[in-house]
């Protein structure tokens, strides 16, 4: 295990560096100026001055670089163009909202997910399962703002159920009960990744169903569900696990347009409105941030797979 | 095989007749769609402003009073040239980075860990970025979303490519004195055919949605064209008055992706059931 550990955080560490390279560079690929691009049109030449100075523009790429990761490293990404606030405080603000958008959509992805999945396994072949196949196969194709703008005119606008946009920190009036803004998204969020984890419970319960244990249990008298239950799905649980940081990642990825469909003041919503406002520190700083994320959980998903399953660290 | 064990054959056979049927229609769309369209998809038309589907307008029409039928037969249009533009570029720099990561592993080795990087973007993200320094255009939302699906492409090229490095008959290739090059057109890249045509048709479906998404985020094709994404995006503010607005691009992006999904499934069954493992659900996210 401490091998494994070894190896597996001996590759994050130089993709976190690479990657963190290419943000910093990529500021750099913008036609003009990169001072004057960070401090945006309404900058005074002395500013953009001072910023080349501050940036080390005159010096090589790699110093310009330890400049810029030394100064990250400390959690100063630079100053917002629009807000004039630093990064890391924008940052710091949207997290609230899209880690718990996040944390919803997986317990969403969860409790539809297995169990659907199980229940096709359960019935394979049966009508039952070729329609909640065909359906998780469906939604899996569906683009996730389509289901969000459909969440939001039944149980928003027609049924008015469910505020349709926005969240107030649940630290504000309201408190817990804020929590209901963030149901319809979360739901729109899981959608696609749930019928993935559909799909992907029943096709390896199905491989489980096959092994020789299972045959044993099932010969022995066992009562089906126990076979199902303490069998079937407890190894099975093993593929689904590894799935979820791929989940993950595909909700970082959709998060993004998530929460401009219900305008959330979370990370993702910041990633587009900075695009579109050019704020060139926030678009840096917010991608750094998610891509460490991402790689994080990445880097924590593997280790608890190797965890679970003691053949993954003989590979 | 494995269908036949678990009972989905038929069912399988009957969604990839689907899906195949689902694409030749969109094949059709985007071919014919100033013939299919019974009106200009830009002509403004202020007296029919959201009129609900009808004799004339069989989708309705959209807050300038444009036909939504005409302009989601025209959206084809758009889709059909992003889907083949990412799938060139997907396809055409993964081969080129697989294959010669394959061929010379020293550069293999730099080059895969490269790919390893633009992979710790989630895909979105790295669209994104690139859209930030390429700019919004429609050229440019193929560029990146092509760039997204290179990565994946080269990885699993790069796997298959070393797998046939090692069978015995190149071997007997190279003993017989075969050249690099020869050994690359002659005996890598036919084999690679199967593989890559069932990645051509997810990452024609991925394009569709990511490309979606970058027109509804305002980031894409010039608000101005006709396409799917851009018509979701214009309808958000009239959903209540105008529902089916949403209903008709959304259910055409679905459907595109999930067809070409269903046929790249059948396909890579049918092929080899063995390649399953080499491709991810949702290639990548």
């Amino acid at each position: 295990m401490v091998r494994y550990l070894i190896r597996r955080i001996g590759m994050f560490l130089p993709t976190l560096l690479a990657s963190s390279f290419l943000i910093f560079a990529f500021i750099r690929l913008i036609p003009g100026d990169p001072a004057a691009v960070m401090l945006g049109d309404q900058a005074t030449p002395e500013a953009v001055a001072a910023l080349r100075a501050e940036m080390g523009l005159e010096q090589s790429l790699l110093h310009q670089y330890i400049i810029w990761l030394t100064a990250a490293l400390t959690g100063d990404l630079g100053k917002s163009i629009f807000f004039q606030v630093p990064v890391l405080d924008l940052i710091v603000d949207g997290l609230e909202t899209s880690v718990l958008l996040a944390l919803f959509s997986m317990v969403w992805i969860v409790i539809l997910g297995l169990p659907i999945g199980m229940l096709a396994a359960a019935r394979r072949g049966s009508l039952l399962d070729q329609g909640l196949s065909g359906l998780a196969m469906f939604l899996a194709s569906v683009p996730t703002f389509w289901v969000g703008l459909y969440l939001i005119l039944i149980f928003a606008a027609t049924l008015g159920w469910l505020p349709s946009s926005g969240y107030p920190s649940i630290f504000e009036d309201g408190g817990i009960t804020n929590l209901r803004y963030l149901l319809l998204p979360s739901l729109a969020l899981a959608a696609p990744n749930a019928a993935l984890i559909i799909r992907l419970t029943r096709a390896s319960m199905l491989d489980v169903y096959r092994e020789d244990y299972v045959r044993t249990a099932r010969a022995k008298g066992l009562h089906p569900l126990a076979v199902v239950v303490r069998h079937v799905f407890r190894n099975a649980l093993l593929t689904v696990v590894s799935a979820i940081g791929f989940t993950v990642a595909a909700l970082i990825s959709e998060a993004v347009v998530t929460e401009t469909v219900f305008s959330l003041p979370g990370i993702g919503r910041m990633v587009v409105q900075s695009i579109l406002r050019r704020d060139y520190p926030v678009i840096q700083g917010t991608i750094l941030m998610i891509v460490l994320l991402y790689l994080t959980i990445n880097l924590v998903v593997d280790i608890l797979y190797a965890w679970l399953d003691p053949r993954v660290k003989l590979r | 095989m494995i269908h036949a064990r678990t009972g989905r054959r038929n069912g399988g056979r009957r969604l990839a007749v689907f899906g195949l049927a689902m694409v030749t229609v969109l094949a059709v769309c985007a071919v014919f769609a100033p013939w299919l369209s019974p009106q200009d998809p830009l002509a403004i038309d202020p007296l029919a402003r959201l009129t609900s589907p009808n004799a004339e307008h069989w989708f309705g029409t959209d807050h300038y009073g444009r036909d939504t039928f005409s302009r989601v037969v025209h959206g084809s249009r758009m889709a059909a040239l992003i889907g083949i533009g990412v799938v060139a570029i997907a396809l055409g720099g993964g081969i080129a980075f697989g294959v010669t990561s394959a061929v010379f592993p020293r550069l293999g080795l730099l080059l895969m860990r490269i790919v390893d990087v633009l992979m710790a973007f989630p895909a979105l993200l790295l669209a994104l970025a690139l859209i930030v320094i390429l700019g919004r255009g429609v050229e440019n939302s193929i560029l990146a979303i092509g760039v997204v699906y290179m990565t994946t492409t080269a990885r699993i090229v790069y796997g298959v490519s070393l797998r046939l490095k090692a069978e015995t008959w190149i071997d007997a290739a190279l003993a017989m004195g075969a050249g690099t090059s020869r050994i690359v057109f002659l005996h890598i890249l036919p084999n690679l055919m199967s593989p890559l045509f069932v990645q051509a048709s997810f990452v024609f479906a991925f394009a569709q949605l990511q490309a979606a998404s970058l027109d509804f985020l305002g980031l894409g094709v010039p608000p101005e064209t006709p396409t799917w994404g851009n018509m979701l995006s214009e309808s958000r503010v009239y959903i209540t008055r105008a529902p089916w607005l949403l209903l008709f691009p959304g259910l055409m992006i679905a459907l595109s992706a999930f067809s070409l999904n269903v046929v790249g499934d059948a396909v890579r069954d049918r092929l080899d059931p063995r390649l399953q493992t080499a491709f991810s659900a949702r290639g990548r996210s």
